[in-house]
């Protein structure tokens, strides 16, 4: 286990390197300049050139590179270039908790949803109930993100004014009431999409496991339905689930430029963004990195906890 | 074939015609709820609109299907039908936009008189509605989807031929070739897709024409596409690499070149090409998703992702129309790759059919 573990660390290693090493050479393939960002367009050539020397630009791409690997091997992450100028590692800090309150919300919502859902259908396998939720899932997929979001805030933001149409309360600020209005509708969003994949992992599963012979067991001693699927069968089905449901934070942790981009909320994504338009190398570079970093952890630790919940898995598949 | 359950048995055995002539009946029920909920004559509060068009859908579609099941036998799937002809229509609809007799999809100096904002009256001149510039929407909506269709296949294409050519070699001669094939696609995919394709979207500069668009979208989306056709082109690869006709052939002298192209690659192709319909769909999201974050094509010419991001926020309060309709065009379009991408999946991918 240790030795698995082990050489996971290691080859995330290569993996990171490989990363922010495509990231900077797309960067510097760009047309844009962050002079510009910063000057606006009728600076002189005088000033342009100054501006290029402070940033550090002059200097050759590989050095740039290497500079910057050897401030992030000793935990800085630089400065970024364009102002508000700070510690890119503030920045994305400060930007972080907003993505993990999202994905963690997110998830749990798409599990409230999907459990029951998916028991529902799977209790009625191959029934009228199974079929239409079957299909609800594929519909539901099929929904194009951004469009679910912009239906969710027409119905429940303008058309009946139960939550706020977008922006993002800070909890220190604006208290945990106001913060979780904010945040529904963003996690509403990003938990639907989520769901039906949720919903036909664990399906399958339970049915599988409903023809196993302890449910039967469990029927001849006369155990409730109820007792059945939730304490007998939801157990052993929902491992898959929860490795997917790992892997989904993961994801959610630094994909949700497009619901920050809808409701306009201060995440990792709309760092990215905002880095990419200005050419801002630094903060693209870093919040790329940490998303980066964050997804092949909690995958890893995905792994790792999936090995201890259920030892079967490993005989199973050897 | 078909599976009876006791309860779904009908009770009394009707012949073919009685139960399509049931099923016609049902349709025209149907068809004429749809009618009274897109009619928007009585001004209804638009849930009970919905409400009464999704019911309509249903009915329809229940009569459809007793219509089908009675022509063509019970395996008879309206899903799939529908998905095909909806995906037929788009495409014909898309090569012929020239000529078809559509509204304005783009010159806004000429609808100066076309009042915009018009709301979709299927009996109009305008019958999906009008954008804030009195562009036709439908027009708009067909000309879009030939901005998505071309990106999406030149983009399958391409990622088919290249990641799966990878995938099989990494999955055929796996160690090393393998890891290192392993680590490229890993480190593409762990960076957040969307991510990826801004970064590409920068560096390659907005397109203004649709030829633009098709190839600098195309050459965006294939890096997020070629990773993941590695991965599924490896996986087949592995399942068939171990079988008895490989290492028959191998025990017979042909060279890796001959198995990789004669033995693995038939076995391969057909799995590949059932998971290109559910790549596709999601390659139409990710297409629409650049344009509507302005990184796909400009405009005032028109792609789904723009029109959408066109009725965002601001528009969506007085004039939801323009945001929705082209959304339902771009969910139907993914639903339906959706649907057929699974029926393929379940008929010719080894790993689900457990050969």
């Amino acid at each position: 286990m240790l030795r698995m573990v082990a050489t996971r660390l290691a080859l995330l290693v290569p993996v990171l390197l490989l990363v922010s090493i495509g990231t900077f050479v797309l960067l510097q393939l760009g047309p844009g300049d962050p002079t510009v960002a910063v000057l606006g367009e009728t600076g002189t050539i005088e000033d342009y050139a100054r501006v290029r020397a402070e940033m550090g630009l002059d200097d050759p791409p590989v050095q740039r590179y290497l500079k910057w690997l050897g401030g992030v091997l000793q935990g800085d992450l630089g400065r970024n270039l364009v102002p508000p100028i700070e510690n890119v590692s503030d920045r994305l800090m400060r930007a972080f908790p907003v993505n993990v309150e999202l994905a963690a919300l997110a998830i749990a919502m798409a599990l409230v949803i999907a459990i029951p859902l998916a028991m529902w259908s799977a209790y009625h396998a191959g029934g009228r109930v199974d079929r239409i939720i079957t299909a609800g899932t594929v519909g539901l997929i099929s929904v194009p993100p951004f469009l679910l979001g912009l239906v969710l805030l027409l119905v429940f933001a303008i058309n009946w004014r139960i939550f706020p149409l977008g922006q993002w309360a800070r909890p220190t600020e604006a208290g945990w009431a106001e913060n979780l209005q904010h945040a529904f509708l963003p996690a509403l969003t990003l938990a639907l999409a989520e769901a039906p994949v949720f919903v036909r992992l664990l399906r399958n599963d339970l049915v599988a496991t409903l023809r196993e012979d302890f449910i039967l067991a469990a029927r001849a001693k006369g155990m409730p339905t109820w007792h059945i699927m939730l304490r007998e069968a939801l157990r052993p089905s929902s491992f898959s689930l929860i490795t997917l449901a790992g892997v989904s934070a993961g994801r959610l942790l630094g994909g949700t430029i497009l619901v920050e981009a809808i409701f306009v909320l201060p995440g990792i994504g709309s760092v990215i963004i905002n880095g990419a338009r200005n050419n801002d190398f630094k903060l693209v570079q870093g919040g790329v990195l940490l998303v980066a970093a964050v997804y092949l952890l909690i995958n890893l630790i995905v792994d790792v906890l999936y090995g201890y919940l259920d030892p079967r898995v490993r005989r199973r598949h050897a | 074939m078909p599976k009876w359950k006791v309860g779904a048995m009908p009770r009394r055995v009707t012949g073919a015609m009685p139960r399509g002539i049931i099923g016609a009946a049902v349709a025209v029920v149907g068809a004429v709820l749809l009618y009274v909920g897109l009619v928007p004559a009585g001004s209804a509060p638009i849930l009970v609109q919905v409400g009464v068009v999704v019911l309509a859908l249903g009915v329809t579609g229940k009569g459809l299907q007793l219509i089908g099941r009675a022509l063509w036998g019970p395996t008879f799937d309206l899903g799939l039908v529908l998905s095909i002809g909806w995906l037929s229509a788009l495409i014909a609809a898309a090569a012929l936009a020239d000529v078809l007799p559509l509204g304005n999809a783009r010159d806004t100096t000429l609808t100066i008189g076309v009042p915009g904002y018009q709301t979709p009256d299927l009996f109009s001149a305008h019958p999906l509605g009008t954008n804030g510039f009195g562009l036709d929407l439908l027009a708009r909506c067909i000309y879009g989807a030939r901005v998505s269709l071309l990106t999406v296949a030149v983009t399958v294409v391409v990622s088919l031929v290249i990641g799966g050519a990878i995938g099989i070699v990494a999955g055929y001669f796996r160690r090393w070739v393998d890891i290192a094939i392993g680590i490229v696609a890993e480190a593409t995919l762990v960076i957040p897709a969307l991510v990826l394709l801004i970064a590409f979207a920068a560096v390659l500069g907005s397109p203004t024409t649709v030829f633009e668009a098709v190839w600098k979208n195309s050459l965006a989306l294939a890096v997020v596409g070629i990773p993941t056709m590695i991965r599924l082109a490896r996986a087949n690869t592995m399942v068939h690499a171990q079988r008895g006709f490989v290492l028959a052939s191998r025990a017979l002298g042909a060279r890796h070149v001959r198995v990789l192209l004669r033995e693995v690659l038939p076995n391969v192709a057909l799995p590949m090409l059932s998971y290109a319909f559910i790549v596709a769909a999601v390659l139409i999201v990710a297409e629409g998703s650049l344009a509507f974050l302005g990184l796909g094509l400009q405009q005032p010419e028109p792609s789904w992702g723009n029109m959408i991001a066109e009725g965002g926020l601001t528009e969506l309060r007085r004039h939801p129309h323009v945001a929705l309709v082209p959304g339902v065009f771009m969910f139907l379009t993914v639903f339906s790759l959706n649907i057929i991408g699974e029926w393929a999946r379940a008929r010719w991918d080894a790993r689900e059919a457990k050969i």
